[in-house]
């Protein structure tokens, strides 16, 4: 070979080589572009959405503070209202009677009745009976005997509620009928029918 | 001469090659990008369809606003009507 040839064949390898580099350089290139292109699309769409999602959540911050403090003013209120008109005894036992255990929780403008053991108001009365015999004498429930005592006593509360019902064991009487006994000893057997575990009768066949 | 060729060979052999490995993993890395961004934006469209109840929160406080106005008319007059317990 001469080395006219020689040079002429090492200068196409060489412009081959670099021609092969240029080619994988744009073919690569250019499909880096196109994702980074779909890329793009997909940020403009994501901000916004998240724009949207900002510009809809920008005033919930106030209005839930707005609303959390007029319901916390409400349940001051409340509160406030039932330990006065009630009692503190009273009104954790109304309110242990009306959702079992919150007792322990106590009244949250109220810390020392957490301490305050509920009395079982809840699961004596009605929670009607309950509000009627708070009225007072002026109370409906208490119109047959308008000239006797205050129903609503902070002390005795229960017990003179208690008395609105008709008479079993409010006043403790020492004896009360006994329950009746059931089961094969029991004094009184009821009648057994004989047709209970017998055979179905057959009916007759139509003709 | 022989440098030349030599030249030549290190670039089909060793230049061409890595140029295409590095080219191939870029390309690779934006491809797995396109699906993750595809997917943040179905979720953001569908966060902000979810908020388009936010704008309720306004009469919702209004009518909070209102419920408390009434129960406080309410407790005032029970306060009046009722003994206190002490």
């Amino acid at each position: 070979m001469t080395p006219v040839l020689a040079f002429a064949a090492a200068g196409a390898v060489t412009i081959l080589a670099v021609g092969l580099i240029v080619v994988a350089l744009v073919f690569y290139l250019v499909s880096t572009i196109v994702q980074l292109r779909k890329i793009t699309a997909g940020l403009d769409v994501t901000i916004a959405g998240v724009g949207e999602i900002v510009a809809k959540s920008a005033p919930v911050n106030g209005i839930v503070t707005a609303i959390n403090e007029q319901l916390d003013a409400g349940v001051d209120l409340l509160e406030g209202l039932l330990v006065k008109k009630a009692g503190m005894a009273d009104a954790v036992g109304l309110v242990d009677g009306l959702y079992a255990g919150a007792a322990a929780a106590g009244f949250r403008n109220f810390p020392e009745s957490s301490a305050v053991t509920a009395p079982r108001i809840g699961e004596v009365y009605t929670k009607g009976t309950l509000t009627l015999a708070r009225l007072g004498r002026e109370a409906p429930i208490a119109a047959a005997s308008p000239d006797g005592p205050v129903l609503r006593n902070v002390e005795g509360g229960s017990l003179a509620a208690r008395a609105l019902y008709p008479e079993n064991r409010q006043t403790g009487p020492k004896t009360l009928p006994r329950s009746p006994v059931i089961g094969t000893d029991a004094p009184v057997q009821y009648e057994q029918r004989d047709d209970i575990g017998a055979p179905r009768k057959r009916l007759p066949t139509r003709s | 001469m022989i440098l030349w060729w030599i030249g030549d060979i290190v670039l089909l052999a060793v230049v061409l090659p890595v140029v295409v490995y590095l080219l191939r993993a870029v390309l690779a890395a934006a491809k797995s990008i396109v699906p993750s961004v595809q997917e943040i934006a179905t979720v953001a469209a569908a966060g902000s369809k979810d908020l388009d109840a936010a704008a309720l929160l306004v009469t919702t406080q209004d009518q909070v606003a209102r419920t408390v106005a009434g129960v406080a008319n309410y407790g005032g007059s029970l306060d009046v009507i009722l003994d206190d317990a002490t």
